[in-house]
């Protein structure tokens, strides 16, 4: 978000109490969000002895030791490209169906269409437990009858995490598809596209903002999710989720290494979050508050 | 069935070429054009039914199933085949419910817990994330760094917080006891705070780090959306600043709020993540959520039938209480438009 897109509150100058409050707070608010950041970062080049002992705020001298060894400590890597493939193949699927999904339920109407989003809205509140044992118990039979391995493979975990993004980015995408003029998909459809057409070539570039703001949730929500990575892996498909938690359970625990580890598996999320999130500001402003 | 997207792409395309061609010829047979009509109707269908079919198979289907399994008696034994378990009516409700036995005791106590846990942390992010916002409204130098700043929490993997929380809050190494005992002095003694009754505290204190940014970032899109003619006009009216926020921002930020209040419901009350990764397989009593606590009563004691039953009861819960909430919300919604 530009400062030329944000709408001041008013002209006038804010009153003493105001500024007073306002510096009070955020100073308060930005050491809470700080202080966890800060652990982690300085923790990650911290010798073994300083993170065994009592907590000091100053490293008695920086190593980058950890970095090094948390490759070897635990399967990091292999942990780390199957978090991506997972991540990634899920938000493609995931944004690619919602886009499809939205634009049905915003340009037409048809029979079902409210029960279609009530239906998936819903799904929010469903308790990820109740469906976890019977979705395990489904790809397990669906193993047994048919030989696609969907328990214990990416696949599987890939099929999951696409559905649990996809409610929110069907809703929020079919607020954005709202907002972007018809008149622009109609003057499509008289040049001779086919509505899918005015889809892929007006509606989708014109919605960008949202179908960003909708990809970055679905990859958030494939990366952090531990419920059903704890259940549904095994040893060659275990995601970063569980993984991070070997180096809890070796003998001594290298505090140093899983804060070193936690900031490179964090860097890639949190870089990509804050480069686009103007987009999920502008998506949410679009679609979903609206 | 990710093979379906590709699948449904192709014909969706196909039959758009098709369906092209009697458009541009207003002349064409009657037969064409009956099935282009026909391709037009089930066309948004089509568009939806990856959707739909993914929703079916991971969400609606598995709670159907999971409904079913409620009634039987399913311990390991029949765990290969689930359908060959025992129909037992029934009892795993009556088990769950039955506060004066232990099972039923302790999942109540995780109940309360949670309702507790819930109340106060939703409370805390949404004022912790409308006071920023609120802040945050008019531009000052830093406010762009403070907000990308603010976001970092709600980036964050869940685990990578949680374990770095969980660090903080260790006995003998951890910066919180290092700064109350060593540095302030304020507890006699280290205090533990992932085992005991001070596990809610850390919980507590995790779960808004985490969750609050997201209650910043929507109502920051809210106010987006308030006009700025309606400031104006309150200034010119002479209303001041605090003025301005109780009777403009406030009021116009309660259909936000509304969704919000209850997404920030029902992720809390559902929350899984912050728990497991912060105490394990099994929390502490003071910090037992419901849903660690029907994971445990499934997975750790393999009776799935009574876990089921208990995430069905828990699902009924949910469904009431937003029930009751829309309801309530809307209604007053509606009263305060007249």
């Amino acid at each position: 978000m530009s400062s030329a897109t944000s709408k001041p509150r008013s002209p006038m100058a804010a009153p003493r109490s105001f500024l007073w409050a306002r510096r009070i707070f955020l100073t308060l608010l930005t050491g809470f969000v700080l202080v966890p950041v800060y652990v982690m970062i300085s923790s990650s080049l911290k010798p073994l002895q300083d993170v065994s002992g009592t907590f000091r705020w100053l490293p008695s001298g920086l190593t980058i030791r950890p970095y090094i060894d948390i490759w070897s400590t635990v399967p990091l890597a292999d942990y780390f490209v199957n978090s991506a493939i997972v991540a990634s193949a899920a938000t493609v699927c995931s944004v690619v169906i919602a886009v499809f999904a939205a634009y049905a339920v915003s340009r037409y109407r048809f029979r079902g269409r409210r029960v279609f989003t009530v239906t998936v809205l819903s799904t929010q509140m469903l308790p990820g437990i109740l469906f976890l044992l019977p979705l395990f118990l489904i790809y397990v039979s669906i193993g047994n009858t048919t030989g696609i391995a969907l328990f214990g493979s990416r696949g599987g975990l890939i099929l999951t995490y696409l559905t649990f993004s996809l409610p929110f980015s069907i809703w929020m995408l079919i607020g954005y598809f709202d907002s972007v003029p018809r008149d622009l998909d109609e003057a499509a459809l008289v040049d001779g596209c086919g509505p899918i057409g005015a889809l892929l070539r007006v509606v989708v570039p014109a919605a960008t903002p949202g179908i960003v703001a909708v990809a970055v949730y679905a990859f958030m929500t494939a990366w952090g999710e531990v419920l059903f990575a704890s259940v549904m892996t095994n040893d060659t498909t275990r995601t970063l989720a569980i993984g991070l938690q070997g180096y809890a359970s070796q003998n001594d625990v290298y505090w140093n290494q899983i804060m070193a580890a936690s900031l490179v598996v964090s860097v890639p999320v949190v870089a990509g979050f804050l480069l686009l999130q103007r987009y999920l500001v502008a998506g949410l402003t679009a679609g979903a508050v609206k | 069935m990710t093979a379906d997207i590709p699948m449904t792409t192709t014909t969706a395309t196909a039959q758009v070429d098709k369906q092209a061609a009697p458009g541009k010829s207003p002349g064409a047979a009657r037969g064409p054009r009956r099935t282009g009509r026909i391709r037009r109707i089930a066309l948004p269908y089509l568009l939806l039914l990856p959707a739909l079919l993914l929703e079916l198979l991971v969400h609606l289907v598995p709670m159907a199933i999971g409904i079913l399994m409620s009634f039987k008696e399913l311990t390991q034994f029949f765990i290969r085949d689930w359908t060959t378990a025992p129909w037992s009516g029934f009892d795993n409700y009556q088990l769950s419910v039955d506060f004066d036995a232990p099972v039923g005791e302790a999942l109540l106590h995780s109940f309360l817990v949670t309702c507790g846990f819930t109340l106060l942390s939703v409370g805390l992010c949404w004022l912790l994330g409308t006071a920023t916002a609120i802040f945050l409204q008019d531009t000052f130098r830093g406010r762009g760094l403070l907000r990308t700043l603010f976001l970092v929490p709600y980036a964050l993997p869940v685990y990578t917080a949680v374990i770095t929380w969980a660090f903080m809050f260790q006995h003998d190494n951890g910066l919180v006891n290092h700064v109350l005992h060593d540095q302030l002095g304020l507890t006699d003694k280290p205090s533990f705070w992932l085992i005991g009754d001070n596990s809610f505290i850390a919980l507590l204190t995790v779960s808004v780090w985490k969750g609050w940014p997201f209650a910043f970032l929507i109502v920051m899109a809210g106010l987006q959306n308030i006009p700025r003619e309606l400031y104006e006009a309150a200034a010119l009216d002479g209303a001041g600043m605090w003025q301005q926020i109780r009777h403009i921002t406030l009021p116009s930020l309660r259909p936000v709020n509304q969704v919000l209040v209850l997404v920030l419901f029902l992720w809390t009350f559902n929350d899984f993540n912050t728990p497991f990764a912060l105490f394990g397989k099994a929390a502490p009593e003071a910090a037992d959520l419901i849903s660690i606590h029907i994971y445990q009563s499934s997975f750790v004691t393999w009776n799935f039938g009574t876990g089921s039953a208990m995430s069905v009861l828990l699902l009924l819960f949910l469904l009431v209480v937003t029930g009751v909430y829309l309801l309530l919300t809307s209604r007053r919604r509606k009263t305060a438009d007249v």
